[in-house]
């Protein structure tokens, strides 16, 4: 079986930005950043390299700031894990337009691959059911991908999504946005017709 | 300002309400704080308002800076105890060059009967200008106001970080 080989991130990526639309991506600090930018810079990319913790919450601000556009926020699983808290924050501002793909290796992989709380029984999308998130699950196998970028495509939540997708512990090379903020910052706001000062 | 002196005859609250309201404020986060207690009931019953109430200070940062992104002007509210959280997610505006409109409200300054707010109380300006943001003190409830509008301009207009301190003299003058 193909499946028993797991899922490998730059496809799971892949798969997702391949539906998202005119979607607003925001993603977590480390791979996440990488396997976002390794699809194709887009001025609709806003990509953090620190601040471990904030890019949930970033997409839930940039979601109540922008209620006619989707958002995806792709983040791993230890940058999640700094902000569960945010988990309760978000389901209780309950943004209809937010939607969080955790990509779960299970592990720290900027810092050396130790275990993540993940490997060790954590399940944050139980986590974020437990919140009140509108819908959340795990993925493990590539057919539940396909059906859940089905699904995204086809249903209008009336909150915010959260997902984790299990992913092979692996680090592909590095494709690297620039690091300078406010380039990307200004390139982003302007995409949304908004001027800098 | 007259529309100010009016507004500060309903206590500060209400003229820091109105005065956010007009440089345009769409959003508001906050940790509960009993002296943010009435700004607090004024955002929340705003419908023109987005309110997000933080299990963590450091949420309403990442909150702001997600929302300017978007064109939406936020303020964030917490108390000094709170400021201590923040630190590493102050990273993000001051690096993006994003607005930051903090109001924090002093504990273990004036008649602080809690120990346990001390320590945070004495590094809550310092930690906040180590790390990059500007910092004003409000002593008096016309100061406040009048500060509240010029940092929102320096915020949003300037594109800096900056908080104000509500001293714990002045908020102790009221019953809460």
């Amino acid at each position: 079986m193909v499946d028993d080989a797991g899922l490998q991130r730059r496809a799971v990526v892949a798969q997702l930005m391949s539906i998202r639309g005119d979607a607003l991506v925001i993603t977590g600090l480390g791979s996440p950043t990488y396997d976002v930018h390794a699809c194709g810079d887009r001025d609709d990319n806003y990509y953090l390299w620190g601040a471990m913790g904030s890019a949930a919450l970033t997409g839930l601000g940039l979601a109540q700031a922008q209620p006619g556009k989707r958002v995806i926020v792709i983040t791993g699983d230890g940058e999640q894990l700094m902000a569960l808290g945010s988990l309760a924050t978000i389901s209780v501002a309950a943004p209809g337009n937010l939607d969080i793909v955790v990509l779960d290796n299970q592990h720290y992989g900027e810092t050396g691959m130790q275990s993540s709380h993940t490997a060790m029984g954590v399940d944050i999308a139980a986590v974020a059911q437990a919140c009140g998130f509108a819908d959340s699950g795990s993925v493990t196998l590539q057919k539940e991908l396909d059906l859940l970028c089905e699904w995204l495509q086809n249903h209008q939540p009336a909150g915010p999504r959260l997902y984790v997708v299990k992913i092979n512990a692996d680090n592909p090379p590095r494709s690297m946005p620039p690091r300078d903020a406010t380039f990307i910052k200004n390139r982003f706001r302007q995409h949304l017709g908004l001027l800098p000062n | 300002m007259a529309t100010t002196e009016a507004a500060l005859n309903q206590g500060w609250p209400v003229a820091v309400y109105q005065s956010l309201k007009t440089i345009g404020v769409g959003q508001v986060s906050y940790v509960p704080d009993a002296g943010h207690t009435r700004l607090i009931e004024l955002f929340t019953a705003d419908e023109e308002v987005a309110s997000n109430v933080l299990t963590t200070e450091e949420e309403g940062i990442a909150i702001g800076v997600g929302a300017w992104l978007g064109g939406m002007r936020s303020v964030l509210l917490m108390q000094s105890s709170g400021v201590g959280n923040c630190i590493n997610m102050l990273s993000l505006p001051v690096l993006t060059q994003s607005p930051l409109l903090m109001l924090v409200t002093m504990r273990g300054e004036w008649n602080e009967f809690n120990p346990w707010q001390m320590p945070m109380s004495q590094a809550t300006q310092a930690s906040l200008e180590a790390i990059g943001v500007t910092v004003f003190r409000a002593d008096n409830e016309e100061m406040l106001v009048a500060m509240v509008e010029q940092a929102a301009s320096m915020a949003f207009g300037a594109d800096q970080q900056v908080a104000v301190l509500i001293s714990q003299r002045m908020l102790g003058k009221k019953k809460w």
